[in-house]
């Protein structure tokens, strides 16, 4: 893989450049689109999930990573920031789920205090697993960990065929990310039964939207149960988002303006009502507010309530006012996507 | 215009509804409801669909379902394997037809 934006010293690894070249596509304002479908100022509906990135840090480096991952980022959440979100879950009884992502989350020394303290207060906790981090020598005991504290682990496995999976996120990771699922497999993740959930995401290997999130599911299931032997209980599907190194992959492959106008073509304002950043807010690692992921990447952070995890109100952050841009047409393009996977059936 | 094959000619397809909109009505209808998910799945015919557009050598359709192939799930194996359908039901075709060219000669020779 190419490594990180920021570690060639890319243009694109700047948010705001980044921000220039989404504002300069080819497309009908994001605005436009949302005030067409009359949902425009977006609002926020309440704040049901927590998203916690911890950080940049990953053992990968995939060619579409919104964050810019690598193993040489060292942006990462310390112990202080994590014991703040902490308190901002235990003030908002709002508050169903934290939803841990990064990077390769697992790799920051305050995961487990978040996923212990998360449940502790009785909140459900999902964790963004990259599977490859699993057969790390350090995380040895991880996949225990997430059983014993009925994590839910939602992994990424763009494809059900290696030359696509690796083609995206690198030589070999299929192959270990099959190795992985079988782990999870033994401790009953995947079952039906067991109660320990393992969702799999697949995201296009490429400029093109996502299949119906039902169709595709039947294919993974089939395909990987027959060839490999594994199982999962839900597939989602993701739509990449025009933003870092999927947007340097647009670029560079001359395929920006069709996808941009892709994405925009195809909103769908049923998508656009249900887009996640309705009912979540977004911690980044250094405890700054954001309405989901893709904005704290693009350094857009709450703009209507305070800002900063140290100040965290619910009440406010539950009647905000939503930051857009073109990017949001990435979450409102056919059946939408979340990090949940489509919006609408 | 220099050439007759545009790339952008294929956004503009539903031009073809200008000169009688009943009937660009029903087709659109029609292709519509042959490539939803039926006794075949969509996935399905859009691999069928990528094959014929390579024996008719349509490069709007290569385009379109090389795209909604990919859209749908499918892999380039897979396409490539459609592709392959369609090559040797042409190459077939035309071989076959070879025993009508073995009629004529046995007709005419001693
Ligand atoms: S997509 Fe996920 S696994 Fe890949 S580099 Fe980014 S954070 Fe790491
Ligand atoms: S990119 Fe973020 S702010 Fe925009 S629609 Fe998607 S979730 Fe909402």
């Amino acid at each position: 893989m190419k490594g990180s934006l920021q570690s060639r010293s890319s243009p694109l690894a700047a948010a705001d450049e980044q921000r220039r070249v989404l504002a300069a596509a080819a497309v009908p304002p994001f605005e436009t689109a949302l005030a067409d479908a009359d949902l425009h100022p977006l609002r926020a509906t309440g704040v049901r999930v927590l998203q916690i990135n911890v950080g940049k840090l990953c053992n990968q480096t995939c060619g579409h990573c919104h964050v810019d991952a690598g193993p040489d980022r060292r942006e990462r959440m310390t112990r202080e920031t994590a014991e703040l979100c902490m308190a901002a879950l235990e003030s908002a009884p709002s508050i169903d789920t934290v939803d841990i992502t990064g990077g390769a989350p697992e790799l920051n020394q305050s995961f487990r205090f978040l996923v212990e303290r998360s449940r502790a207060l009785g909140r459900n906790v999902i964790d963004r697993c990259n599977l490859t981090v699993l057969l790390l020598p350090s995380q040895a005991d991880l996949a225990g960990f997430l059983a014993a504290h009925r994590v839910r682990v939602i992994a990424s496995l763009p494809y059900h065929r290696p030359a696509q999976t690796d083609a995206q996120r690198g030589e070999g990771v299929f192959e270990k990310s099959i190795a992985a699922i079988r782990k999870l497999n033994a401790l009953g993740y995947g079952d039906g039964s067991s109660g320990l959930e393992l969702d799999l995401v697949y995201n296009p290997v490429g400029a093109f939207l996502p299949p119906r999130q039902q169709a595709i599911e039947a294919q993974f299931r089939r395909e990987l149960r027959a060839r490999w032997d594994v199982a999962f209980d839900r597939l989602f599907t993701i739509t990449n988002m025009p933003i870092s190194r999927f947007l340097d992959f647009l670029i560079a492959s001359g395929n920006d303006a069709a996808y941009l106008q892709r994405l925009a073509g195809a909103f769908n304002p049923a998508a656009a009502a249900g887009v996640m950043c309705r009912d979540m807010v977004s911690v980044g690692w250094d405890g700054a507010l954001y309405d989901c992921d893709f904005n704290q990447m693009l350094d857009l952070t709450v703009a209507t309530a305070p800002a900063h995890v140290r100040e965290f109100d619910a009440d406010a952050l539950a009647a905000r006012t939503i930051t857009t841009g073109n990017h949001c047409y990435g979450c409102t393009a056919g059946a939408g996507s979340s990090c949940g996977g489509s919006v609408v059936p | 215009m220099n050439h007759y094959y545009h790339a952008g000619d294929l956004g503009r397809f539903a031009e073809m509804g200008k000169g009688n909109p009943e009937l660009w009505q029903k087709f659109q209808e029609y292709y519509a409801a042959v490539f939803a998910d039926g006794a075949l799945t969509e996935r399905e015919k859009a691999l069928i669909a990528l094959g014929v557009a390579h024996a008719v050598q349509c490069p709007y359709c290569i385009d379109a379902y090389a795209k909604a192939c990919l859209e749908k799930g499918s892999n380039v194996e897979e396409m490539t394997e459609a592709v392959h359908v369609a090559c040797a039901i042409r190459g077939g075709a035309t071989l076959v037809h070879g025993v009508q060219m073995r009629n004529v000669v046995d007709k005419l020779s001693m």
